[in-house]
């Protein structure tokens, strides 16, 4: 099978998607200019002149129109450059696009993919920084995708342009480039449906986006030690599939949470807890989350390199599971 | 399309049955049957009922907490409107969105909407919609003074301008942001001197003035129909009760609602404009009002018999759970 960047595959699904449904469109900042800042939106000006909006910045007004047209049936697929500008536009999202279904008893449907270019990359700070997937998580209405590789990102990205309801689509900015196996033809990877990884006996590590590849990473230099782990990565982070996890950690009895983000109230804090309610007489030792310190992302590499968790956390914590 | 009389009792049967409706809603709160919150419309009919003359049925309207009237204007059906008030299953959001939410997809009325200035992007968005699929429906967004203050309310206005949307602003300017006056909070007085900043015909017009603001409206509607971008109309208006249930009214004077009421309520001046062109009788005036009474009660009716939510529907509706992917 052919190896593509999760950029390139992140592209393919939305020309795949344009071609197949005329009421799919794009719109957001700098999205003809070089096919945004990631490139993930080049040749559709070439192709569909007419589906494609390039804005003024102007996140409340981008996702604002995004909903307005969802609502009225089409299929909005918006880029917000950093997620961190996501703020700007909360009420679009939460208040109209989450809650629409809702208040009106069924009536509207909000096909609305949000996409969020997410994490630490190139030493851009606090403001350019931020994952926040659990901000998104803990709004009824909103569904939550964080691909870890290539083959999920085209696959989720299919099904979140044909789901009738919004998802904000986390795409890791430091995944951008990494390559993996993707098939030409067409396939949607169904949300909430969790992916083991790797197969492993002793611990369950449950990692999020940006964490998976450290945690195989991990996995690997823990096979030096004896320790052979199980990396399962949920892929949708609402719906969460807790049946897989909880599967996994009754047969490992040990159980790691891994995300990038701060882990105070976090996405591996509702994972850990629900472990806790559903796993509690399986588990053999205390859950472990891995994560940053409760801090803003940081400027200068020496402070990231202490924020953001790397291999070496996640060794770490197996290390304190496995004790 | 010309005012004429039978458009006229038509329109004038809408003014009396959005204050007929609104007037028994308030009623119902004080016997407790109408719970949660409520934004009447009273005072200000003229404008959903002339604006929505020209609309079509596949037109969009959006619509702030204020929008019974735009709601019943546009064709919802008041039984089902009455029934939401009341919180029963047949409501129009089957009890789920009350007062500030009523909406009725079935005639692109996509809802109340309780955030200030929050239906301007969406209905911006209506009109990207009917851009792309080379349809010549238009969107028209009602909003209050209060939400010229708020960012959607600029970055909507830009993009319509900038990508000349078949869409209508309306600001129903009634002078009060809640209970701030708008000239305590605002630098301009009128809302549509806005629109020189989008590069947008900005026009004010007296939103009691029925006739007034139906021939705005029609040449913001029909520019829009022909693919000619946005108009903010800005309607001065008034509203006759508080600003929601509860107001104590403390900062406007009884003297001032009273000569509002008196003398400038759209109902009455609609009213002896047609008598004056001698498109309305007073026996037509009364079976006029008489009408919308019954339908009035007729909403009560159904929604006192209709039955209240399931509480395991609570569940329902969040997502679409049948909907599966397919490959």
């Amino acid at each position: 099978m052919r190896t593509i960047a999760l950029r390139d595959a992140l592209r393919e699904a939305l020309h795949e998607e344009m071609a197949r449904d005329d009421s799919v469109f794009v719109i957001g900042e700098d999205v003809i200019a070089h096919g945004g800042p990631y490139t993930v939106t080049q040749g559709i000006v070439d192709k569909w002149p007419d589906r494609i909006f390039e804005t003024p910045i102007a996140e409340a007004g981008i996702v604002g129109l995004g909903v307005g047209a969802a609502l009225a049936g089409m299929r909005p697929v918006v880029e917000i450059m950093y997620v961190d500008f996501i703020t700007c536009a909360m009420d679009e999202v939460v208040n109209q696009a989450a809650k629409m279904r809702y208040m009106t008893g069924g009536q509207a449907s909000v096909p609305i993919v949000i996409r969020l270019p997410c994490g630490p990359a190139r030493l851009v700070a606090a403001q350019h920084s931020q994952i926040m997937e659990s901000w998104f998580m803990h709004v009824p209405g909103l569904q939550v995708a964080a691909p870890s590789t290539p083959y999920d990102a085209k696959g989720l990205m299919k099904t979140a342009i044909r789901s009738p309801d919004p998802v904000a689509f986390f795409e890791y900015k430091a995944l951008y480039v990494s390559e993996g196996e993707v098939p030409e033809e067409d396939y949607a990877i169904p949300f909430g449906q969790a992916d083991v990884k790797r197969e492993g006996e002793d611990a369950t590590v449950v990692a999020i986006g940006g964490m998976v590849p450290r945690a195989l990473e991990a996995g690997i230099a823990l096979e030096d030690e004896g320790y052979d782990i199980e990396v399962v990565d949920p892929r949708t982070l609402a719906p969460l599939d807790m049946e897989t996890i909880c599967e996994s950690v009754r047969r490992t009895g040990r159980a790691v949470v891994c995300e990038m983000d701060s882990s105070f109230a976090g996405t591996g804090a509702e994972i850990a807890a629900a472990l806790a309610e559903q796993c509690f007489h399986d588990l053999r030792a205390p859950i472990v989350r891995v994560g940053s310190p409760h801090v803003p992302m940081p400027f200068a590499e020496e402070l990231v390199n202490v924020t953001v968790p790397d291999v070496g956390d996640v060794s770490a914590a197996v290390r304190k599971v496995m004790a | 399309m010309t005012l004429n009389a039978e458009l006229s009792r038509r329109i004038y049967t809408d003014m009396w049955r959005i204050r007929l409706f609104e007037e028994e809603a308030l009623r119902q709160t004080s016997l407790g049957t109408v719970k949660g919150t409520l934004h009447t419309y009273c005072g200000e009919e003229a404008i959903a009922v002339a604006i929505c003359a020209h609309l079509r049925d596949d037109d969009y309207v959006l619509g702030t907490h204020r929008s019974h009237g735009h709601c019943l204007a546009k064709g919802a059906p008041m039984d089902r409107m009455m029934a939401e008030l009341f919180g029963r299953a047949t409501g129009s959001c089957r009890a789920k969105g009350g007062s500030m939410h009523i909406a009725d997809f079935s005639r692109n009325i996509l809802g109340a909407n309780g955030i200030v200035a929050g239906g301007i992007g969406p209905g911006t968005g209506t009109a990207l919609a009917s851009r792309i699929r080379k349809s010549d429906q238009v969107s028209v967004v009602f909003f209050g003074d209060g939400a010229a203050a708020r960012g959607p309310f600029h970055e909507g206005l830009l993009f319509g301008s900038l990508w000349k949307l078949p869409v209508v602003y309306v600001c129903e300017n009634n002078g009060y942001q809640q209970w701030v006056p708008r000239k305590n909070v605002a630098v301009v007085d009128s809302v549509a001197d806005m629109a020189a900043s989008y590069a947008i015909p900005g026009v004010s017009v007296d939103g009691q003035d029925l006739e007034a603001v139906y021939e705005a409206a029609g040449e913001a509607v029909e520019r829009a129909r022909r693919g000619e971008g946005p108009t903010l109309i800005e309607a001065r208006t008034y509203r006759f009760y508080g600003h929601s249930l509860g107001d104590m009214e403390e900062y406007r004077s009884r003297e001032e609602v009273d000569d509002w009421r008196e003398n400038r309520d759209p109902i009455k001046l609609f009213s002896a404009w047609m008598k004056e062109r001698q498109w309305l009788g007073d026996d037509e005036d009364e079976a006029i009002q008489a009408g919308a009474a019954a339908e009035v009660a007729k909403s009560v009716a159904y929604a006192e018999e209709s039955p209240l939510p399931d509480p395991e529907d609570v569940l329902t509706d969040v997502l679409d759970t049948e909907w599966r992917v397919s490959a």
